[in-house]
């Protein structure tokens, strides 16, 4: 895989020989081990595997939420200035909206805490309401949403204060299978438009492969990374590559290396 | 989307309305039917009316009232106050919580006669014994409300690098808001039984006081009045919680216990 490097320059991300081990008193809980991939700015990477498999733990890695035991991490290219508190948006399977606050209050949520300029923020958040196509619900409360104007409110929250990266943690794992083909339009759409590096677990074959122009497999227990695969299909993707043989020899590779084929 | 079932408010004060005053229809026609004694259960008519005799009602329910709305005062302030220091000193929580608990099985009322030995009878003493009944339940329910966040919440929070003081002000305190009401509204009903215990054990004035005057005269009627007028008491502390909760609380975000 060091095609990668060769064509793209330096990578976003640079994982090395990832490895994580969860301690408790009496045992030890390997989460991940050996993971190795590159990220270059602009991809959106998913991160496929079966639950368990420690994709969650990668991204909180990542995010500098967790410390990890052995390899080397590099995020945001050699020499930059990438600060994981303004760099990073996050996004995770529940939209985890604050109920008592209305839709735009919730978006400008991590710029708050940043203490940025609260009338850009706001502007901002009025403009990415917009792009996730929330434009009129505003000042809304988040019962008032469905749950897929939630996590289009999440996404839009995670975008506010205009980080580099967005991590994604089984975004759309709670919503029913239309909402969530539609969603998965919605954020190619959204990458597309706000040009940000994403990385995207899911468990979701299918969704790894439409969504990504990468994708790095890892298998359950020993967690290891089985593959990194390279996704060729055109830009934009579009529902009806679904049906296409390139499509399909995607999907079936990765089967094949979760050992389900 | 969920399916509310609000009804309209005109609907529904009517109800509210219709359902007491066919309470006391019912009431006035069993003692016409069954031609009760007028000691034994008085008519709606004479417990009205007994308003207009030579009793003290007003200085008395101020008196109850005070005592009431004090000590309820009181144990929203202390409630609220150790579930903070609770939720800030984890370990003050690990060393008071399983003392909460046990203090909040003692039959509190029981401990009306100790605290009237302890500092005294009068208005001080009921507005500290409703206090004492009814404010373990506000800081159980405040400690819980505040350890109530999402861990997923707090990783989004932490990778922004938010303060304790953030993630104080802008998630734990106003989570904890509905189920710092849902506390207070089981704390009402509570504050009246201690201020009311409280008159009954030993005072000079009171509504509770008043009853016990005039039941040696058998004034039925009157008494009845007295045990009307503290539920409108409690009635009114319910509704201004109420309506506190309806200004503070996001509908969604109510907690329903009572």
């Amino acid at each position: 895989m060091t095609v990668d490097a060769a064509t793209q320059g330096e990578p976003f991300i640079r994982l090395n020989g990832i490895k994580k081990i969860f301690r408790s008193r009496r045992q030890e809980f390997l989460a991940v081990s050996d993971a190795t991939f590159d990220v270059h700015e602009g991809d959106l990477v998913s991160l496929v595997g079966p639950s368990g498999c420690g994709k969650t733990t990668l991204l909180k890695i990542i995010a500098g939420l967790y410390t990890f035991e052995d390899g080397t991490m590099e995020v945001g290219g050699a020499g930059s200035d990438f600060d994981p508190a303004r760099d990073v948006g996050m996004v995770f399977q529940q939209p985890l909206l604050l109920k008592w606050r209305r839709v735009l209050e919730n978006v400008i949520l991590p710029a708050e805490i940043l203490g940025l300029p609260m009338r850009a923020a706001r502007d901002r958040a009025r403009d990415l309401l917009d792009m996730v196509g929330l434009a009129g619900h505003e000042q809304k409360y988040p019962y008032e949403l469905s749950g897929g104007m939630q996590q289009r409110a999440a996404i839009a929250r995670s975008l506010v204060h205009d980080p580099k990266l967005i991590l994604m943690d089984e975004p759309f794992g709670a919503l029913d299978a239309l909402t969530r083909e539609r969603m998965n339009l919605e954020l190619l759409r959204i990458w597309e438009q706000s040009r940000k590096t994403i990385l995207f677990v899911t468990h979701g074959i299918a969704e790894a492969v439409f969504l990504g122009t990468k994708v790095v497999v890892l298998t359950a227990g020993p967690a290891r990374m089985a593959d990194r695969i390279d996704i060729d299909l055109p830009q934009p993707r579009t529902l009806d590559m679904k049906t296409q043989e390139q499509f399909g020899a995607y999907t079936r590779r990765i089967y094949q290396l979760l050992g389900m084929e | 989307m969920r399916l509310r079932i609000t009804g309209d408010a005109a609907l529904r004060w009517t109800a509210i309305v219709g359902v007491h005053a066919a309470v006391v229809f019912l009431w006035y026609l069993a003692v016409e039917y069954w031609e009760i004694p007028k000691f034994i259960l008085a008519s709606p008519q004479a417990t009205f009316m007994s308003l207009f005799d030579d009793y003290p009602w007003f200085d008395n329910t101020l008196v109850t009232a005070m005592e009431i709305f004090g000590g309820y005062f009181l144990a929203v302030v202390v409630g609220v106050g150790l579930a903070l220091m609770f939720s800030w000193f984890r370990t003050v929580e690990t060393l008071m919580m399983p003392l909460v608990i046990s203090l909040n099985m003692v039959p509190k009322v029981a401990l009306g006669p100790l605290i009237i030995v302890w500092i005294d009878y009068g208005l001080q003493t009921n507005i500290i014994i409703a206090f004492s009944i009814s404010f373990l339940p506000i800081l159980i329910t405040t400690a819980r409300g505040l350890r109530e966040v999402e861990p997923d919440l707090i990783d989004l929070v932490k990778t922004l690098r938010a303060t304790r003081w953030q993630v104080f002000i802008k998630i734990q305190l106003p989570g904890s808001l509905p189920y710092i009401f849902s506390g207070m509204k089981v704390a009402v009903v509570l504050a009246v039984a201690g201020a009311i215990v409280g008159e009954i054990i030993a005072s000079e004035e009171g509504l509770a006081y008043l009853i016990g005057q005039v039941q040696v005269t058998l004034d039925t009627a009157a008494m009845m009045m007295a045990v009307i007028l503290i539920t409108l008491v409690g009635v009114a502390l319910y509704l201004i919680v109420l309506i506190l909760e309806r200004v503070f609380v996001v509908r969604d975000a109510r907690v329903e216990t009572v």
